[in-house]
């Protein structure tokens, strides 16, 4: 129920509407909860609406913790 | 797609899970509830079970709003219907959830109520303002994650004064529901619990600080995680270090959604919208006080409870289904008697069948044969040869002698 998705803000629309894609689909979805999004973003789309805004040196941190834990691991059985 | 697979590498997966198996202390027995169905959905499908160690344990919470939605208020919906001729919407998650006589919004559909599924509280609005003669009721389920959207629908049929569009607010909230567990635990009523996997996105809306309170009273740790199995691998990693080194923090992995103060915007919203419920019905944890929301005096015209003069009823489950223990987390799926024989998800009794979070769906799905006793080339080799008359060496039919499978044998049930 609370599943959402990462989508790219590939277009603002007037009334806090947007077009995002996702996987080469384009939908429109609202955006009245995140007014700071823009074109570029990627955003967590729930329900047809934006609930937040992805952070993308945060993932990017998240992405390398794990990578350093993978070279630690190899380390270890090496 | 761009921060999905990443988080679904399986070499990083393996990776992680050995860390957990180092770091792990070998005579203790961890217990982690993964609140959100989101997670035990995560849980089953990617098989994140498999990667951990014997003495790291899952304990599914009640984070699934359709399997908390007690059968009074599903029967509050199919009697606005049956019986007041409005076009009832409501998610997909809703319609199949187990109500009074046998009935659910499913079954009141074939019956001729006019019962809508929507992907949007938006679509409810827009149904309501392409019918101006009937009345459009959107029947509002979920977690703090759905509930913005409900507000914003409520607050835009306000701002155009449309007479003809209300809501049924079935919204629940988080924070009660975690307390509620730690309550019974201390009652024993509940399962015992050393630390939370968090709220993915429920969190993205109200942040990571009101945990805090959960680590600090209950000495509970809590690490808030993505929905992905990399993200949930990595928060149990966390936990475990958190309990070995006997810290009881708030944590979060899912920084790339989850700030502490949470969307500001969708807060304000809410709070314009709705107040807290005096005491709201959960299924399985009872009627709690200050557990859910309602539409504030100010936006009274849109409550399809008050516009109805609707009056809620409790209505106890199905003896059988074992779903308000599954729920406190103090028995499994394969515990209950129902579970894959009578309860399936084409015909659920229980609401934990329901959605494909709920801890018996999931299972069902994806858990249930690693249950079931496998025949292992070890035990085979064990097996006296066939000899030619038994067969001669084709397999034997179901109810052919020299099969232990009767013709007449009820299909085999993987549980007991």
């Amino acid at each position: 129920m609370c599943l959402a998705i990462p989508a790219l803000l590939v277009e603002k629309r007037p009334n806090d509407q947007a077009l995002v894609e996702l996987g080469g689909i384009r939908k429109p979805v609202s955006i009245a909860l995140v007014p700071e999004a823009n074109v570029g973003d990627y955003v967590i789309v729930h329900v047809g609406h934006a609930i937040g805004v992805l952070d993308p040196d945060e993932a990017q941190k998240t992405l390398a913790m794990f990578a350093e834990m993978q070279s630690r691991t190899a380390e270890v059985l090496s | 797609m761009k921060y999905i697979d990443e988080f679904r590498d399986g070499d990083l997966a393996r990776h992680i899970a050995e860390r957990i198996a180092a770091e792990v202390k070998p005579d203790h027995q961890y217990r982690f509830m993964e609140f959100c169905g989101g997670h035990t959905h995560a849980i089953s499908r990617y098989g994140v079970l498999e990667l951990l160690p014997p003495n790291v344990r899952m304990i599914h919470g009640p984070g699934c709003p359709v399997c908390v939605l007690p059968i009074g208020r599903v029967d509050l919906a199919i009697e606005l219907a049956l019986q007041h001729d409005v076009i009832l919407c409501t998610y997909g998650d809703t319609m199949r959830v187990p109500a009074s006589g046998g009935l659910s919004l499913t079954k009141a559909k074939a019956r001729g109520g006019d019962i809508r599924m929507v992907y949007s509280a938006g679509d409810a609005l827009q149904l309501a303002r392409d019918n101006p003669e009937k009345q459009v009721v959107f029947f509002a389920i979920g977690f703090e994650t759905t509930t913005p959207p409900t507000a914003l629908v409520i607050r835009d049929a306000a701002h155009e004064g449309l007479k003809n569009f209300s809501v049924m607010c079935s919204h629940v909230l988080t924070p009660p529901a975690i307390r509620a567990i730690l309550d019974g635990a201390e009652a024993h009523e509940t399962a015992e619990i050393e630390g939370f996997v968090g709220p993915a996105h429920v969190s993205v809306v109200i942040g990571s600080d009101p945990y805090a309170k959960f680590a600090q009273e209950y000495k509970k740790p809590v690490v808030i995680a993505g929905f992905e199995p990399l993200d949930v691998l990595q928060a149990i990693l966390m936990l475990v270090r958190q309990v070995n080194e006997g810290r009881t923090e708030v944590e979060n992995e899912f920084t790339r959604a989850v700030t502490p103060q949470g969307n500001l915007n969708a807060q304000a919203v809410m709070d314009d919208v709705f107040e807290l419920r005096e005491a709201f019905e959960w299924r399985g944890l009872g009627t709690m006080p200050h557990s859910a929301l309602q539409i504030r005096e100010k936006y009274r015209a849109f409550d399809a409870e008050h516009r109805f003069g609707l009056g809620y009823r409790s209505v106890p489950d199905n003896k059988a289904c074992e779903c308000g223990a599954i729920l406190r987390g103090v028995k499994e799926p394969r515990d209950c008697k129902i579970f894959g024989t009578v309860c399936t998800p084409e015909n659920p009794i229980g609401s934990c069948m329901v959605s494909s979070e709920g801890a018996c769906a999931a299972h069902y799905t994806y858990g249930r044969f690693r249950d079931a006793q496998p025949v292992t080339p070890c035990a085979a080799s064990q097996l006296p040869p066939l000899s030619p008359a038994a067969g001669g060496g084709r397999h034997l039919r179901p109810g052919e002698a020299g099969s232990s499978v009767p013709l007449d044998g009820a299909p085999a049930v993987l549980e007991s």
